[in-house]
């Protein structure tokens, strides 16, 4: 029971990472009040470009620096795009998921599979300091050793985070008090975009050191539905998170128990999005959205 | 004003891509080579080529393209969404009126039938999971089932603990076949093995699959078969042995991949380019086609290298049962019932 237990433990903290990495990103760029829906796509971005730039050059940390460009490259356009041409968030996020998938699709078939082949790295092995649950990518550890303090610390501590939250609930005020609506919204958009670019580039650098087409499959989308769950708050996406994941990884346990041999598979696998639906369900009415959601900002 | 303006040209910009990503689709072409005794093949996949099942059916047809046996022009991702598959088959018999028209009708079969009565004189040869169809639509499938059976043999000989876990895509009866066969191969040389089946209910998601398999090896399987990618990864990294399957997959680790189920599609298109050249194209199964008898499925050369390599006497089981799977000596049945989460015999 106990090693059933630290296996659950150590697997929900594997699942939990991309996870966490993405919404934190999301969670800094709806702080300024943009909503950020290329979530999915920089993410898959990043795990592509990550991965081919690995095989190519034969490093992972060279992958894991092209991943962070794609992140920051798409960021920008998507800044551009909501914050100094003031396009519908909803139209651009869109369009820079379906853009980024594409073309990374287009771009694999070119450079990879269409002599029947599949990119594939050595990818980084997990760090063992005794069980289950300390046998970890790196990643993971960074994500919640640094990532997880540092967004927290950005976020309520700094002065930058100061900023971003006051664009994100009052832009006239903020504006009014000498803070560059534009220029916080920029660096909250490409500081998150770069957090779901780590996302991408763990699945394929650490994880399953290969890239097919629908990699991140929704994970991008679960995130968005987390920080909604989180009430843009630290712990409680955290918690939000822990509850995907640990459901995540019980019900894959559960399948291998003779006792649950015959419960259809489907039910199962749905187990995980059913507890944060119900959870949202539960305490996430009257959600306290950021004044500024989604409004693009223009002095009159 | 001059902003705005901007502003409407990008969301112009964002839904020119919208458009572009529904219409999907990439076409992949070879120049025509222009002799007579070269018959032309046009295949629409409603998947994409990427999709291991598809990849098969394109890599054979683009190799005999290569070789200039054929000519060979393909559509993929043509999708489900009603009359997508019915148009893109309808234009490629009316522009590039080729001779064979392939690719896959899962999904889509009531279009492609449809449109096959209106062109009989183009053959229609398409991976379904329903029969044929007079006079001209034939149909084939991966019946690789047989090597399968062979390397559950190998597993079932090899593991220590006695429980060997499976990773699958979807539960199909193309998936469910092939999964049940290595689990009968597996207990019949090892009646105490236990097999553990999980379904990732997707085609594309090594991490689900990687995830699951991990879950199996710490529920204390200690052989991996692999239907989807993500599983080898996991054996991998873990020092376990695994098996492959529609392709083989040795490369992917060839420290732990035993052997692969692999499916060929050469003997049913040579069939059907020989049946077309002589004129006595009539609709039919080429089931058999793509079995081990007519080299259809072959099991790929054993890895004797993976890690504590294989004992003789397991090899010499393996190859026995495939040489009795030739000769037509042992049949392995067809069992397309979804595997339960566990399997004792």
């Amino acid at each position: 029971m106990i090693d059933i237990t630290q296996e659950i433990i150590g697997s929900s903290l594997r699942i939990a990472t991309p996870l966490a990495l993405a919404a934190l990103g999301e969670l800094v760029t709806e702080k300024s009040g943009v909503l950020n829906l290329g979530i999915e796509g920089i993410m898959y971005g990043s795990a592509f470009v990550g991965i081919a730039t690995a095989a190519q050059t034969g490093s992972l940390s060279a992958g894991l620096f092209a991943g962070f460009i794609t992140g920051a490259v798409a960021g920008l356009i998507f800044a551009f795009a909501t914050v100094t041409l003031g396009v519908n968030q909803h139209v651009a996020g869109l369009g820079l998921t379906l853009f980024m998938i594409s073309f990374c699709n287009t771009a694999n078939r070119i450079i990879f599979t269409s002599d029947g082949g599949q990119v594939r790295v050595d990818p980084w092995q997990p760090f063992n300091f005794g069980g289950p649950i300390f046998s970890q990518y790196w990643m993971t550890y960074a994500t919640f050793l640094i990532a997880v303090p540092f967004t927290w610390w950005l976020l309520w501590r700094s002065g930058l985070g100061l900023k971003i939250r006051a664009v994100g609930e009052n832009p006239e005020a903020a504006d009014v008090a000498g803070i560059g609506v534009a220029k916080t919204r920029y660096t909250a958009i490409i500081i998150g975009s770069l957090l779901m670019a780590a996302g991408g580039a763990f699945i394929t650098l650490a994880f399953v050191g290969t890239f097919t087409i629908n990699i991140i499959n929704g994970r991008g989308w679960v995130a968005l539905a987390l920080v909604i769950f989180g009430r843009w708050k630290i712990g409680r996406l955290l918690a939000g998170a822990a509850l995907f994941s640990v459901v995540n990884a019980g019900q894959l346990q559960l399948r291998l128990l003779p006792s649950f041999s015959d419960v259809p598979f489907e039910i199962l696998l749905a187990l995980p999005f059913l507890a944060v639906i119900i959870g949202l369900a539960v305490s996430g009415r009257n959600v306290p959205y950021p004044g500024a959601y989604l409004k693009p900002y223009k002095r009159l | 004003m001059k902003k705005s303006r901007i502003g409407k040209a990008f969301a112009a910009l964002a839904l020119a891509g919208f458009v572009l990503t529904a219409c999907g689709g990439n076409t992949g072409s070879d120049e025509t080579k222009g002799s007579s005794d070269v018959l032309s093949v046009v295949a629409a996949y409603s998947s994409a080529i990427e999709e291991p099942w598809d990849g098969v059916i394109h890599e054979a047809l683009q190799e005999m393209a290569d070789a200039g046996e054929i000519t060979y022009k393909y559509i993929d991702k043509v999708g489900y969404a009603s009359g997508a598959f019915e148009r893109a088959l309808r234009q490629i018999a009316e522009e590039d009126k080729p001779a064979i028209i392939m690719g896959d009708s899962f999904g889509n079969e009531e279009s492609a039938r449809k449109v096959a009565l209106d062109y009989p004189d183009i053959a229609f040869v398409m991976g379904s999971g329903g029969g044929p169809a007079e006079p001209n639509f034939s149909v084939f499938d991966n019946w690789i089932h047989e090597p399968a059976y062979v390397s559950g043999i190998l597993a079932g000989s090899l593991t220590k603990t006695n429980i060997i876990g499976i990773v699958g895509g979807i539960p199909v009866p193309e998936v469910n076949r092939i999964v049940n066969a290595f689990i009968a191969g597996a207990q019949s040389v090892n009646p105490k093995v236990e097999a553990k089946i999980n379904f990732i209910n997707s085609w594309f998601d090594p991490t689900a699959a990687k995830e699951a398999a991990l879950s199996q090896i710490s529920a204390g399987a200690d052989i991996l078969f692999a239907e989807r990618a993500g599983v080898i990864e996991a054996a991998a990294e873990k020092g376990l042995l695994s098996f492959g399957n529609q392709m083989d997959q040795k490369a992917t680790a060839p420290e732990s991949v035993v052997t692969s189920n692999v499916w060929n599609m050469r003997p049913t298109i040579k069939y059907i380019l020989a049946q077309v050249k002589a004129g006595s194209y009539t609709s039919q199964d080429l089931k058999d086609f793509s079995m081990v008898a007519k080299g259809g499925a072959t099991l790929a050369e054993i890895n004797t290298g993976v890690t504590g390599g294989i004992p003789a006497d397991v090899v010499a089981k393996a190859t026995a049962a495939l040489d009795a799977i030739k000769s037509g000596a042992l049949r392995v049945d067809i069992n397309e019932g979804v595997p339960a989460g566990s399997v004792t015999k």
